[in-house]
């Protein structure tokens, strides 16, 4: 326990990077997320298409995979991302927009039926029934399993520690191959800074759910 | 097409629709083929980036690259899945019936170790793994996999056993059976039963963490692909990588599809709910 208080400041260091990441990557997926989900329900079938085949593709596939082929294949078409802290926010928030927009597309298809069909009896188009009338329902039910989302989010920022960010894990990393005596008390630092963040998420994400169930 | 959202369409939002949806196709086509050309410009679809896959310069076989890829590569991911998955779900088992028992001194660590596990990135407990207990990388990643997938497994089986009516608990014990034997002919054989598409769904999570062995330099199959570019050279990359990930695709969109073939066939499993587990496990993220 000596060893993480001493190491306090490196620890906080990797903690405020993984809550950057966490944070911007997250905000760029839930709009990206909800853009896609709209697509899913939308009466175009191109746009159908493509949000199908956005969503069905990036929840098939590793985020490790997503990363390498940011890192690795994207210079080949000529693009190159820079290494670092917004390459990882593209893959992470490219990636974590499918589960937004799967969250958000149940939400939406959980709303009564009734519901759109007086918005629509009383003369209101489709952008104003998605938006003014099944949105603002639909989110109440979405917001539990957003929060999971973003809980798996926050996890899910440690692949960066494979490509060039330093967070947590890699914060971890670098501290344990430096002080092999040390061994598993560093990592038990790094526990504890990720149980910071999810364990309190996921107790809102259960005490809002009940609230909602109730409400229904 | 009838939704929440709109009706079957009359002839004039038909008409609208197909317009919409032929100018939508162009648009979409038109960005295709945008990209397309734009790669192309880049030579990345010329033969030079493509010959590795059939004719390898610095007189290699073919066969030595794809059996590199898909027998080594592919093989490391698959056999670390195959470690992992059966202990996940015996360890997700015992913690789910420790974690419904009604014995405190049971119940009470197996809330810790679900909660705790669950809460932490599987790249963590790999490291854990790896510097922590001094494993080799094959065991590490068997270790983070295993114990992340238990602790999800364990709420998954929890969240089918709460989802059973109570009569069944209660016939059972009034037939005389004890608490244990309720659980083990009762209860679990029907949670197993409606929760097998989540198992399932689960176990394509489990899979696709498995190319985190990458990050801590186990040789799967993305480290083939490395391996293969930085031999042949980087601009390679663009075909190994598509081997890779139609390989990735090929094998998850057919547990999938054995998932939902599983959700039809089984019967009550459509009526279950799932609810989002409380803790950050929720959808298969």
């Amino acid at each position: 326990m000596g060893f993480i208080a001493e190491n306090l400041s490196t620890y906080v260091d990797g903690f405020l990077v993984t809550l950057r990441l966490t944070a911007v990557s997250g905000l760029l997926a839930l709009v990206w997320g909800t853009v896609i989900a709209a697509f899913r329900v939308s009466p175009l079938r191109p746009l159908r298409a493509f949000g199908t085949v956005w969503t069905e593709t990036l929840r098939n596939t590793p985020l490790t995979l997503v990363f390498f082929g940011m890192v690795f294949v994207a210079p080949q078409f000529g693009i190159i991302p820079p290494l670092g802290f917004w390459t990882a926010v593209i893959c992470l928030a490219t990636y974590t927009s499918a589960f937004v927009a799967e969250a958000v597309r149940s939400g939406i298809n959980g709303v009564n039926v009734g519901q759109a069909e007086a918005a629509r009896a009383i003369g209101l188009t489709f952008g104003q029934t998605l938006g003014n009338v099944i949105l603002p329902q639909a989110i109440r039910s979405v917001i539990p399993p957003l929060i999971n989302v973003l809980i798996a989010l926050t996890k899910n920022t440690s692949v960066a520690a494979g490509f060039a960010v330093v967070e947590l894990v890699a914060t971890g990393r670098r501290l344990g191959v430096g002080n092999a005596a040390a061994g598993a008390w560093v990592l038990v630092g790094v526990a504890i800074f990720y149980l910071v963040l999810t364990i309190p998420l996921g107790i809102l994400a259960a005490r809002i759910e009940r609230r909602v169930a109730f409400a229904r | 097409m009838s939704s929440v959202l709109y009706d079957a369409p009359g002839p004039l939002a038909r008409r609208r629709e197909t317009i919409g949806s032929v100018v939508g196709a162009i648009v979409l086509a038109g960005a295709i083929a945008g990209a397309i050309w734009y790669a192309a410009g880049n030579g990345v679809f010329a033969a030079d980036h493509w010959d590795v896959l059939y004719d390898p310069p610095k007189g290699q076989s073919a066969g030595a690259v794809w059996s590199s890829m898909v027998v080594r590569g592919l093989g490391a991911t698959l056999r670390a899945a195959a470690l992992a998955a059966p202990l996940a779900l015996v360890l997700g088992l015992v913690l789910a019936m420790m974690r419904t028992s009604h014995l405190a001194w049971l119940r009470v660590p197996a809330i810790g170790i679900i909660e705790v596990f669950r809460g932490l990135p599987v790249l963590l407990m790999m490291y854990f793994g790896l510097i922590g207990m001094g494993l080799d990388t094959y065991l590490a990643v068997a270790f983070g996999l295993t114990v992340y997938n238990m602790a999800v497994i364990s709420e998954i089986l929890r969240s089918g056993l709460a989802a059973l009516p109570k009569g069944q608990t209660e016939a059972a014990l009034a037939l005389g059976l004890t608490r244990w034997q309720t659980l083990i002919i009762v209860q679990l054989p029907q949670a197993v039963r409606i929760m097998l598409p989540s198992l399932i769904a689960q176990l394509i999570v489990l899979l696709k963490d498995s190319s985190l062995g990458f990050i801590v330099g186990y040789p799967e199959l993305l480290q083939s692909i490395k391996n293969n570019a930085s031999y042949f050279g980087n601009d390679y990359y663009v075909a190994l990588f598509t081997v890779g990930f139609v390989l990735f695709l090929a094998v998850n969109l057919s547990l999938s599809a054995l998932a939902r073939r599983v959700q039809r066939r089984t019967p009550g499993a459509r009526q279950v709910v799932v609810a989002p587990a409380a803790n950050g496990t929720g959808p298969a993220v």
